[in-house]
């Protein structure tokens, strides 16, 4: 059996094993930084905006987060769910999409999910904020 | 891939001599112990023999040793059972028992006081401790009142190691309790968590003081399942398992008959040199693993079982961590918020003042009997690696 796969679904292991988009970016157009208050972790987004078509779209995204592997894995999931796409899609995504994507999480790992798209909208925000 | 197993202080592999020994009591010596044929007798001698044991090693007498399902049991029987039986004394009809215990205990004992505490049968008053998980002798003399009739301290701790000062806490209760006999005042009892020290330190009930002391078969490479409680003679608890009167009329239920022989011979195979062979590992262990940058030990520096290497890992989560590892072949424990059902970081290090940035990246080995010194090189030479890996994922963060 493989490790932590009683806690964890395949989608999260390899997630946490292998994450995506990870690392700082050199000069992001927005970065957010999330905490959870419940257990501690701490998770930031770096996001380059580009734009195609005439729409504005996520062009790059990198993230770092201290935390569990729930915490980990759905920000690594986050980043894939919102490269390349355009900003009104990015700002569709919940921390049920997220849950859903990673294949469900346990109970007491579903605000790590929370956490990630919290990441999301803020750094989208953070976006709008700096373009007024 | 090479497996390690350094996680002996959650549970440890079941001795071959160990297993040899109750493997007749399964299909060949079967009898339930309270018969008196031919099937009955075979067991009950099993039985006593086993009894025997456990009363030498402890140096108690037989009749003392109560055999239950293992430390958590014994550690509920003793709290319960003795708060129990002190509320039958007129003396607690107005003012609640009161029973002294440490904010380091394991959860067996917190999760009795407060069950107590919430069905409002005694009072609970938790010790501090220091930055190095000990208590001290003064805070537990403050504590003590005249409603005092139960002071529980575990002897080793099971998440960072600290020994507590046992001898020198029973020589102030002897103290005490001198006055009170004159007073014709109830006696404190002392009941000491032996779990994490009977594999190593010296347990004999007078040598510690101890009038209660519970202990587990699976900690020392017995069978998991089965454990005991002494009793010291003239301390009356009252049983929480009702039933057929077994073990003295304390604990009902046939006894585990193949798992006391086996926690018998566990108690038998205790080696004291062995001690000495993992000292010398952990101590190993814990200097290589201390090289790595923002690494600091957890517990006492030599106030220590020989046994555990614990440990805070800063800019890490322990969670993480121990899954790398495990990926690499070891096993290891931590205790953060993110691994607990409860989402609650150790109250073990909370109770050390460890700061609420630091305290998700608790690590422990501990060791064992087949522990080698290859294995720890291959430790130490992991470990790094995976540290590094998380703390490059993680934001940069001040390491103060």
């Amino acid at each position: 059996m493989d490790n932590f796969s009683n806690l964890y679904s395949k989608q999260v292991l390899d997630h946490f094993r292998n994450p995506r988009n990870m690392g700082e970016m050199k000069d992001p157009d927005a970065t957010a930084t999330v905490g959870g208050a419940v257990c501690g972790d701490i998770m930031r987004l770096f996001i380059k905006v580009g734009e195609k078509q005439g729409k504005k779209y996520i062009q790059d995204v990198k993230f770092q987060t201290l935390g569990c592997v729930a915490a980990i894995a759905t920000s690594s999931i986050i980043t894939t769910m919102i490269k390349s796409k355009t900003l009104d899609e990015a700002e569709k995504i919940t921390q049920q999409t997220v849950e859903v994507s990673l294949g469900g999480l346990p109970p007491a790992k579903r605000h790590c999910a929370l956490l990630a798209a919290q990441g999301v909208k803020k750094a989208l925000d953070n976006y709008f904020e700096k373009k007024k | 891939m090479k497996k390690i197993y350094l996680d002996y202080a959650a549970t440890s592999p079941t001795d071959p001599q160990v297993v040899k020994a109750m493997l007749p009591f399964f299909s060949q010596k079967y009898g339930n112990p309270s018969e008196p044929h031919w099937a009955g007798i075979e067991a009950k001698k099993a039985l006593n023999e086993a009894r025997r044991t456990v009363a030498s090693f402890l140096n108690t007498k037989v009749e003392e040793i109560i055999f239950t399902s293992g430390a958590t049991e014994a550690i509920n029987l003793a709290h319960k059972g003795l708060i129990e039986n002190y509320l039958k004394n007129t003396l607690f009809q107005k003012q609640k028992p009161e029973i002294i215990t440490c904010l380091t205990e394991h959860k067996a004992v917190l999760e009795a006081c407060s069950h107590l505490e919430k069905a409002e049968m005694a009072k609970i008053n938790y010790l501090p401790v220091d930055k190095n998980g000990l208590l001290s002798l003064e805070d537990l003399q403050k504590a003590i009142t005249d409603q005092t009739v139960l002071i529980n301290i575990m002897y080793v701790n099971n998440e960072v190691g600290t020994i507590q000062p046992i001898r020198e806490i029973s020589k102030l209760i002897k103290e005490i309790n001198l006055k009170r006999k004159k007073q014709k005042l109830p006696l404190i009892v002392f009941h000491v968590d032996a779990t994490q020290a009977i594999q190593y330190l010296n347990c004999q009930v007078d040598y510690l003081g101890a009038d209660l002391l519970s202990f587990s078969g699976h900690k020392i490479y017995g069978p998991k399942g089965v454990g005991g409680l002494y009793v010291r003679s003239g301390v009356k608890i009252v049983r929480q398992m009702d039933g057929g009167g077994q073990e003295g009329l304390l604990r009902s239920g046939t006894e585990n008959v193949s798992g006391i022989v086996g926690l018998a011979k566990a108690l038998d195979l205790i080696n004291p040199k062995e001690g000495q062979k993992i000292k010398k590992l952990s101590q190993k262990l814990i200097k290589e693993v201390l090289m790595i940058p923002q690494v600091s030990l957890t517990g006492h520096l030599t106030k220590r079982a020989p046994h555990i290497a614990s440990f805070l890992v800063k800019g890490v989560e322990g969670e993480s961590l121990v899954l790398l590892l495990s990926d690499k072949g070891i096993a290891a424990s931590t205790v953060s918020a993110c691994n607990s059902e409860v989402l609650l970081p150790s109250h073990v290090l909370i109770a050390m003042g460890v700061s609420k940035k630091f305290i998700q990246g608790s690590l422990r080995f501990s060791l064992g009997k087949q522990t080698t010194e290859k294995e720890i090189q291959e430790t130490v030479k992991i470990l790094p690696s995976i540290i590094n890996h998380l703390r490059n994922l993680a934001p940069k963060l001040t390491l103060d």
